[in-house]
Parts: C-alpha cells; structure tokens; sequence
C-alpha cells in the first residue's frame, strides 16, 4: 500500500481529517454522560455514593494514564524518525500501560460492587458505571488498535514512511487520556471534596 | 498537497519535560483530597484540569502545530458538550423541589 497522501481539495490528510471529526463528536458522547453523572450525583437512593471512591488509587491510575499519553507520542515520533524498533518499543509499552489502567478499573469496579454499588443500585450508580465504562471500553479499543498498530509493523505492512498511521491511533489514544483527565476532575475529586 | 508530515513537531526531551509538568499537575490534583483549599477547592481542580487538557491537546496531539481547521472541529464539540450541559441543568433547575429525580 503507498503512503503517499493524495491531494485533497483542503490540502489535507482525508483520514487525518476525519479522525479530528470524530473526536470532536466523542466530545459530545462523553459530554452526554457527563451531564447524566452530575445532574445524578446526589441520587444515590439510600445506597453508597462518592464516598466509596479510593482517591490515591484512582490517581495512580490517572498517572499511569497520562504516562501512556507520552509513550504514545515518544512512539509516533520514534516512526517520524523511521526507527521502528523504538517505535514498536514505545507502542508496546503504551499497550501495557492502557492494560495497568484497566486492571485498575477492574479492581475499582469489583471492589465497589462488593461494597453494593452496583449498576442499577441508584441513578448515581448508573451514571457512574455508564461513564467510567464507557472510557474503560475505548481504552480497550485503543490498546486492541496499539496491538495491531504493533503486529502490522512487524510484518511489515505498517512501513516508515507511513507514520500519518501512528500519529491516527496517537490520535485517538490522547483523546482517551484527556477525557479521563476531565473524568478525574469532574467525577471524581470535586464530589469527593 | 497535503500537510500531514509538514508541520514541525517538539523534541523528545520537550515531550518528557511536558509528561513531567503533567505528572506535577496530577499530583497537585490529588493534594487537594488531602488538603483543604476552602472555596479555591474546585475553581483550582477546574484551572488545574484545563492547563493539562490544553498541554495534552496541544503539545502530544499537536494541534498547537496543525491547521487551525482541526481546532474547530474540538472547540465545536467542546462548545455542543458545554451547551448540552448547560441546557440540562437548566432544566433540571425548573424543577419543583421533591419531584424528580431520586
């Protein structure tokens, strides 16, 4: 496959184009889910509310998440330099730490239905789960994306000139970083305080 | 022709040195669980939470570097999430105590 770019009538990358489209529509996505969460904060029926989260937990996830967001970078740089080994490590590593931020995940969420908060226990509870699932579900998608990212180039059908690939899923990856950097505020820290 | 590879992009060491500043803003986050800010609490969470959306936005998905045309696309979702926001609570505000929600 060529990675040349073909002109376009805006003189931009057509793929590019539509990733920053997207993006801009899973603003409104997660905006929706935001609002939900908020306006449900205190319906907590009776049953556990804010009061269960486990701040300095969900900061070393917050943490690990945005080191992720520069691995991500450092990999799609490492491919603007044509040097795929460190591309491959960088992407690599990128995955890994996604996996350590939802193994995190996994645990919160187990840890909180033990405490009887589950998903239809109040409209607090739904909100919540709906939400922090949500983002937990892209950032499976991204690292099932990294991974093939990953094995393409490996094989050799992602080449070093066809970086516009790596900086697209670098794309999507920071998206998934800044909405939880929103989620650790809004969600989070300022109902916990 | 496209601009996709044209625009020039930051060093590594600018994109560590931005990790490190963010790594900071995050643990400045958490102190404030474990510290009392009185009424700065959630206007410094919230001034806090924008300085890392702009660096990440900006300096790691570029777009301090790209055409301003990708910069219109997020600030039109930004703005709509804002809107859809604002509107709901506002109806939610015309809502007679004890009816609602719970």
């Amino acid at each position: 496959m060529s990675a040349a770019v073909e002109e376009t009538t805006l003189g931009l990358d057509h793929r590019k184009l539509a990733m920053w489209v997207f993006l801009g529509s899973e603003f409104m996505f997660f905006g929706a889910f935001i609002t939900t969460y908020l306006i449900y904060l205190n319906t907590t029926n009776g049953g556990p509310g804010v009061e269960l989260f486990d701040i300095p937990f969900t900061s070393v996830s917050s943490f690990v998440l945005v080191m992720s967001s520069l691995t991500m970078v450092l990999g799609h740089h490492a491919h603007e330099q044509g040097d795929m080994r460190r591309m491959r490590m960088w992407i690599l590593a990128t995955a890994l730490l996604g996996m350590v931020f939802i193994g995190g995940q996994a645990y919160e969420f187990t840890t909180f239905v033990k405490e009887g908060l589950t998903l239809t226990t109040s409209p607090f509870s739904s909100a919540f789960f709906v939400l922090t699932g949500f983002h937990g579900a892209h950032v499976t998608v991204g690292i099932i994306i990294l991974l093939g990212l990953y094995s393409l180039s490996l094989t050799g059908k992602v080449k070093k000139d066809q970086h516009v690939k790596t900086e697209m899923v670098g794309l999507y990856w920071h998206f998934v970083d800044v909405i939880w950097v929103i989620i650790f505020v809004v969600v989070y820290l300022i109902p916990s305080g | 022709m496209a601009s996709n590879a044209s625009h020039d992009h930051p060093t590594p060491r600018l994109y560590w040195q931005i990790a490190g500043a963010l790594a900071v803003l995050t643990a400045l986050e958490t102190s404030t669980y474990f510290i009392e800010f009185g009424p700065l609490f959630a206007p410094l969470l919230i001034t806090l939470m924008l300085i890392k959306f702009v660096m990440i936005v900006g300096f790691f998905m570029h777009l301090k570097f790209d055409t301003t045309l990708y910069r219109k696309f997020i600030w039109t979702g930004i703005i709509l999430a804002l809107a859809c926001y604002m509107i709901a609570y506002a109806a939610l505000a015309e809502i007679p105590a004890g009816v609602g929600l719970a």
